[in-house]
Order: structure tokens, then sequence, then C-alpha cells
């Protein structure tokens, strides 16, 4: 028999005012297994946890049950509580009998009987509970981040500055991510290339941080501490060793006329190209899908100009396997696809154009520098519309608020004065949010100083017309239809997240929301953490953020690895599967069913009947599980069993519970 | 607690009330359930929690030896479909439990007696409402003897 200390709290009046607490603690001094039960007002306080310790030295208790508030409140507390007592934390449960109990029952007979169960239940469960201790895994003091935006730019810098090894992996040809493109910044508009491409600089010359730029992460195996990730190193065609990245091949590429990734469109690039001028590295590739050498087996003109030899069309896709201990993840954002989106005729209008676009045109080293020019003419606009909302905080596409969009267009309807004084600016917005430091005042300066006209309703038609592209939508305010004849249409188009997010998530095997963002482990205490272990996240990729929140959070994740890594074994939840391998068929239902690899084949050799034996089996490793026990109850054969959740702790409940019940029904 | 809301509570059950195993993954549907108690949502009290880490953890066996223990009902509580905390465990869980209520229904166990439900961590009110609806169902269901409606 366990010798089993049963401890009810009355938290207050909380529990105490519909839970009858001498009824549960004599209730629970009669059950099998228990040797003590008292109350007390508050179990969780200094003196209740003394309560504890000493009962539990004094009465010899080899296991605990606190009747209180729910685990996920403090089962930590507790847990502490028994080790300092002497019991294994493992051997302490706690009965729900606040939030599951006190808190949604009036009736105090029915909340008491229930009291009563859940601790009937929990007594049972401790009885059949092991003691463990907590799993240690050596780490390997290596981070990896994914994606060289500012966000990830930030966290590989932090992680560095800890004295860590930091591998950056980006999948373009450079680090700088969306936040390079963009002109002058909310709300001071300094300007963004200035305050970014220093961090860029920073990143490469660290020597710390290992730049894997053009290469992408093809496998994640092992678990926190220990990952090892198979970087594909995409092939770029050109020998980085030799290349001083002087431009003499692209300038001599005859193919100019391929629409830019990094202009949106707005300039166009050559098939070996660095994305813009202040790439890092400054190191062209060849795009092969446009090199007409890749089509046609003939050009060959910038391995002419290259005089250091550098152009290889030999390369080939290059596979690396590196061991990290921790995973950041920094993957950014895209736009919604706008072929979902006709009503706003993007694509068949050449004048309707989104903000990324606008900012290309506006920024002096984008391909127009700084001109702000209608596409269909080159001519300047004089009348812009700006649509807030294109796809976002609407049923129909996205739900959510994209969050950056009501500043960038109070900033682009700035720069559009700044640079075109007499041009005139127009706003379809639903609500300006503007929560952040220094944003409300920035766009009431776009209002009152800058001459924006802000008209609350959609857009309701967008069609051209004698060379001008007609807007029309509903002012809400004044409850006009308006009807605007505009140069220029600016689309303040929903952040999705990037593209390949969700293969992404499901190769570091972390959950995504509905709209495909990664989820955080939890939304208020958690919010830079994944579920799986080691695994953290910063940036747009979690959801849409402006600048400084990108910031901020690729720091943040990046003391989560640092605190993660300055440790030499990191402990996990010993709450896994373990299989026994004399049971084990090898059906291989786990290896199946697993979402973490947990489970692997392998062998083991007996001796039947003198002979010896090899059999396939399975064997689980204890740092890539989980803790979820879908292999328990997948197995057929009954072979493997969850430590801390097995199937006779569970049965010890649903026994300690329905004994009652059957006592009860027997006895009508 | 007002008098208001203590009125809205249904009423007891005079002679009966069902007794009901409600399996809730950690991650979602026992943490709503902690909500509706933190935004003091009633609900009658005829479930008994066992906290696991996933939908995907409950043997199937789990419900029948609920069954064959003296539960009138029992209750499965998991991750909405795409929302697991371990990327697909409530998957599985679905669809054994679909094969679960054919077997009930085949063995003499009216399916009624056996619910699913998919209830997230925000959603402390859908868990009181699975509540009633599941206390609903089994008091027209009414009582389950093993001996007598299981093993004829």
């Amino acid at each position: 028999m366990a010798r089993v200390g049963v401890f009810i709290c009355w938290c207050g009046a909380n529990i105490a005012s519909t839970v009858d607490m001498e009824t549960v603690t004599e209730a629970a001094a009669k059950l099998p297994h228990v040797v003590y039960a008292t109350n007390y007002k508050y179990m969780c306080s200094d003196p209740g946890q003394k309560t504890i310790v000493d009962a539990a030295l004094e009465h010899k208790l080899d296991g605990i049950v606190v009747a209180a508030c729910s685990p996920r409140m403090h089962e930590p507390t507790f847990r502490a509580v028994a080790a300092e007592a002497g019991i294994n934390p493992y051997r302490m449960q706690m009965a729900n009998i606040r939030e599951q109990c006190s808190w949604v029952h009036s009736d105090v007979d029915e909340a008491t009987a229930k009291a009563v169960d859940a601790v009937r239940m929990m007594v049972a469960r401790v009885a059949q509970s092991l003691a463990l201790e907590p799993i240690k895994v050596p780490v390997t003091k290596r981070a990896l981040v994914i994606g060289g935006g500012i966000a990830g730019i930030q966290a590989a810098l932090d992680v560095a500055d800890g004295g860590v090894e930091t591998i950056l992996v980006e999948r373009t040809p450079s680090i700088g991510g969306k936040m390079a493109g963009l002109d002058e910044t909310f709300p001071t508009l300094d300007c963004s290339q200035c305050i970014l491409t220093p961090k860029m600089v920073d990143a490469s010359r660290s020597e710390l941080i290992k730049l894997y730029t053009y290469c992408e992460v093809e496998k994640v195996d092992g678990a926190v501490g220990n990952f090892k990730v198979t970087i594909r190193k995409k092939a770029k065609y050109v020998n980085t060793e030799l290349c001083n990245g002087c431009g003499d091949c692209w300038h001599k590429c005859p193919y100019k006329k391929i629409p830019s990734e990094f202009d949106f469109g707005v300039g166009n690039r050559t098939a070996i190209y660095v994305p813009f001028p202040q790439a890092v590295p400054n190191i062209p590739v060849i795009d092969r899908e446009t090199c007409v050498f890749f089509k046609t087996g003939k050009c060959r003109a910038c391995e002419k100009a290259c005089l250091r030899g550098a152009i290889d069309f030999e390369q080939e896709d290059q596979f690396e396997e590196v061991e990290v201990g921790a995973i950041i993840a920094a993957t950014g954002y895209d736009l919604l696809d706008h072929t979902q989106m006709g009503e706003f005729r993007y694509g068949a209008i050449p004048d309707v154009i989104t903000g990324l676009q606008f900012e290309r045109m506006s920024s002096a080293s984008g391909p127009t520098e700084g001109k702000i020019l209608r596409p269909s003419n080159g001519e300047e606009p004089k009348v812009v519309v700006f649509v807030h909302c294109v796809g976002s905080r609407d049923e129909d596409y996205k739900e959510y608020c994209s969050k950056i969009c009501c500043m960038y267009n109070a900033k682009h309807a700035v720069i559009l004065k700044h640079r075109i004084h007499d041009a005139r600016a127009y706003l379809f917005y639903i609500d300006v949010r503007a929560a952040g430091k220094g944003y409300e005042e920035f766009w009431k300066r776009a209002c009152v100083e800058e001459d924006a006209e802000y008209l609350r309703g959609r857009v309701s038609r967008v069609y051209d017309e004698g060379g001008k592209v007609i807007v029309e939508g509903q002012d809400t305010l004044s409850g006009e239809q308006v009807e605007v004849a505009a140069d220029l249409v600016v689309l303040a188009t929903a952040i999705v997240p990037a593209k390949g997010s969700a293969e992404l998530a499901r190769i570091l095997g972390i959950s995504t929301d509905k709209d495909g963002f990664f989820n955080e482990a939890h939304p208020k205490l958690r919010p830079v953490d994944t579920a799986t272990g080691g695994i953290f996240l910063a940036g747009c990729c979690q959801a849409p953020k402006d600048i400084p929140e990108s910031v901020a959070q690729g720091s943040a994740a990046a003391s989560k690895v640092l605190g993660l890594l300055s440790k030499e074994d990191i402990t996990r939840e010993p709450t896994v599967a373990v299989a026994d391998p004399l049971i084990c068929t090898g059906c291989w239902n786990c290896v199946n069913v697993c979402p973490f690899g947990a489970p692997e084949k392998s062998e083991i050799t007996i001796t039947v009947d003198g002979k010896k034996v090899t059999r396939a089996v399975s064997k689980i490793t204890e740092a890539k599980c989980e803790g979820c026990g879908l292999c328990v109850a997948t197995c057929p054969g009954n072979c493997i069993d969850q430590r801390g959740f097995s199937d006779d702790q569970v049965y010890a409940e649903i026994g300690g519970y329905l004994e009652r019940v059957r006592a009860a029904k027997n006895s009508d | 607690m007002t008098k208001a809301e203590k009125q809205k509570e249904p009423e007891k059950a005079p002679q009966w009330e069902p007794n009901i195993v409600g399996f809730l993954c950690n991650w979602c549907s026992y943490a709503g359930a902690d909500l509706a108690g933190t935004s003091r949502i009633p609900y009658p009290c005829d479930v008994r929690i066992i906290r696991v880490p996933c939908s995907g953890r409950v043997d199937p066996l789990m419900i029948l030896r609920a069954f064959r223990e003296g539960a009138d009902g029992v209750l499965v509580s998991g991750c909405h479909p795409g929302d697991c905390h371990y990327i697909e465990g409530n998957y599985y869980a679905r669809r054994k439990f679909i094969a679960l209520k054919q077997l009930l229904d085949h063995v003499g166990i009216d399916p009624r007696r056996f619910r699913v439900s998919w209830v997230s961590a925000s959603e402390g009110r859908k868990w009181a409402n699975v509540v009633e609806a599941v206390t609903r169902d089994l008091l027209e269901v009414g009582p389950f003897r093993y001996e007598e409606d299981g093993d004829d």
C-alpha cells in the first residue's frame, strides 16, 4: 500500500463556500492508501506548504494529493513542495476542485460529491504513479536561424552576441528580407536601408555567424538540445571563393528584362544577379529558370566577362548536415495572392499596385530612384487612392487584421506629399488602428499636416476609364457614395505567412493556426516558444508585426535560445513513451503514427530455446518523444506505455470514480 | 454568483443523474474547462474529468473499460482538427472513435452514450454547452447497466 496524504485547499472562500471541506476531508481519510488528510485555507501559501512538508515527514508519506485549483495553475508549486518533503514530484497529483468544480457548480451537495470523486480518482492515480526523474540530455551549443529578414538577423546577432555560434539560413541570394526593400519607416521616417544595412554587415562580419544564403532547410531530425538539420545549398553557379562581387557578369548578361522578385516586378534584373546593390553577401547567383545558357546551351556571356573565372555552370545543389541545439524560425510573410481578389483589378489595371511596390518606387535605391510613377505611362500621379484592408478583416478572405497597413498607408500618404507636392492622397479605411509608440500622432499628422483625405468605408468597385482608375466606395461617415478618379491605386494587401511555411512547419514539427501562421506555445505567456521544445519564433511567421515588434521578438527568441544553450544538460518532462522489446511484434504502427519520429525500427537479439534470434522491434528515443501518447493508444500489442500517463494510472482514475458509482448502483 | 445565474442552472433530475467519464486533452479542452471555471459559466455536475496529454492518448479500451465499470456515458474532448498540440493526434483519435461508435452499436451499447467534442482552450462557453448536451442526451437514454443492456 502506498502512503498518501490528502491536502484540501479552501482557496479562501473560492472553494470552501461551495465544497464542504470537512466532508471531503473525512471521505478522503477513509480512502485506501490514505494515511492522512487535512484542509487549510490557502494550501499554496507558505504555512500551507509547510503543513504538507511537516505532514509528509510525520506520516512518512510517499504520495501526495492536493485538492485545490487547476494543475495548470499550481502543479509546479506543489511538485516543488513534494520534492522538499522528500517525495518524488511525479507522485504528487492535483485534484481540480476549483476551476472544474466550485466555480461552476452552486449546489453544495453536488459540488462536494464531485470534489470527493476528484480526490478518490487522484488518490487511486497516485497509488499507481511511478517515481520519475526528469530526463537529462546534453546540449549542442549552436543555434540555427531560418530566415534572414530583420527578425532573423536580430535573433542571429543577439545569439552570437551571447557567444554562441549561429547558422543563418536564407533562401534568397541576400539577407535583409522585406525590410531591405522598404523606403522610409513609420513613424519616424528614418530610412529603412540606413538602419538595416549596418546590421546586415554586422551579421556577415561576425565570426560566430555563418551565413547560408540561397539555402533552404530540407530536413530536421532530433529534438531540443540536439537537432540534426539538413541544409540544401542551392547551386549559385558562381564560385563564392573566387567571386569578388565586381558586377562585370551581370552587366554583360544580355537578358535584362526579367521582373525582379526583390522589386516586386517594379524593376527588372538580369539572369545572373544580386537582388539589390547593398546585398549581403554581394555575390550573384544565376537563376537557372531564366538563364538562356541553361535553356539553349549557348551564351556564357557572364563566364567570358568574369576575369576571376568564378562562373561555374557545372555546380549542383549540395546538402550539408549541421547539428544545433535550438532553432529560431523567422520566415516572415508574403502578400495575399491577388488572383483571389478580382474586384481590386490588380494585374488587370497596371496603375493598381501593392504597398510593397509603392515602397520600391519611393525607395531612393529602387528601380525608379525614388520617383513615384504611374506604371502605365511613367508620369507622376496627382491623385492616389490607398485602399486599407485589402483581403484583411474580410470574412471572404482573411478575418484577421494585418496590423501594419494603417501605418504604412499613412506613411505612403506622407511620402507622396513629400515627393509630389501637389498630389492628393485618398485613403479608404475601415478603422485606423494606430496602437504603437508615436503611431497615433503620425497618422494624425498625415491627416492634418499632409492633407491626406481619409474616407471611412470599403471600396466597392475599381475600373479604368479614360486613362484614370475610377475607385468607387462609400463614405460611411457622410453616408454618401464617393467616386475618385485616381492616377494610381495602392492596395494594402493582407499579410500571409511566407510561401513554403506549411512545408517548413511540417519539417520542424510545429503547428500552424487556421491562417497558416506558426503557433506559439501559449498566446500570452509563451509567445516566442513553440509547442515543440527548442524551436522558437520571431517576426511575421507567427503573426503580422511591424519592425520594432519583429526586432523585439527576434531578441526575445535569441534570449530563449541563449537560456537553453547556457546549460550543459537540459531536462525534459519524463512523461515519455517506453516500448517493451520483448512484446513488440514489429508492426511499425508506432513508427507510422508518431509525428516526431521518436519510435524507430531497431533490432534485438534474444535467446530462444538456446538459439540466438534477432527480431525487428521498435525502439523509442526518449529525447525525441514529446509525450503525446499516440503510439501508446495505437500499439495493438499493448507493448508501449507512457510514463506519468500510464494505462494503469488512467484505469486507476476510472476505477477510483466508478467504484463509488457501482457501489451506489448496487445499493439501489 | 448572482441569483439570476443560479436560476439559469438546469434543474436537477429528480431520481437519477448520469455518471459520465470525460477524457480531456491537457492542451485544449482541459484548459477550456478551466476557463469555464474562471469565467464562472455554470454547467451540470455529472462529468468527472480525466486529464490526458492528447485525445490521441485515449485508447478505445479505456472507453470500454469505463462502460464496463459502470459509466452511463463517456466523453472525449480534444483540440479542433488541425489544431493538435502534437500536430495530428486528434486526427488519429477521430478515426478510432468513428470505428468505436460502430462497435458500441454492435455490442449493444447505445452510441449516444459516447460523444467526441472539440473544445479549444479559449472555448469555456463551448465546454459548458458540451456538458449540457451530453447530460441531456444521457437523461434521455437512461442509466446503463452492463449486465442488462451490454451483455444480453
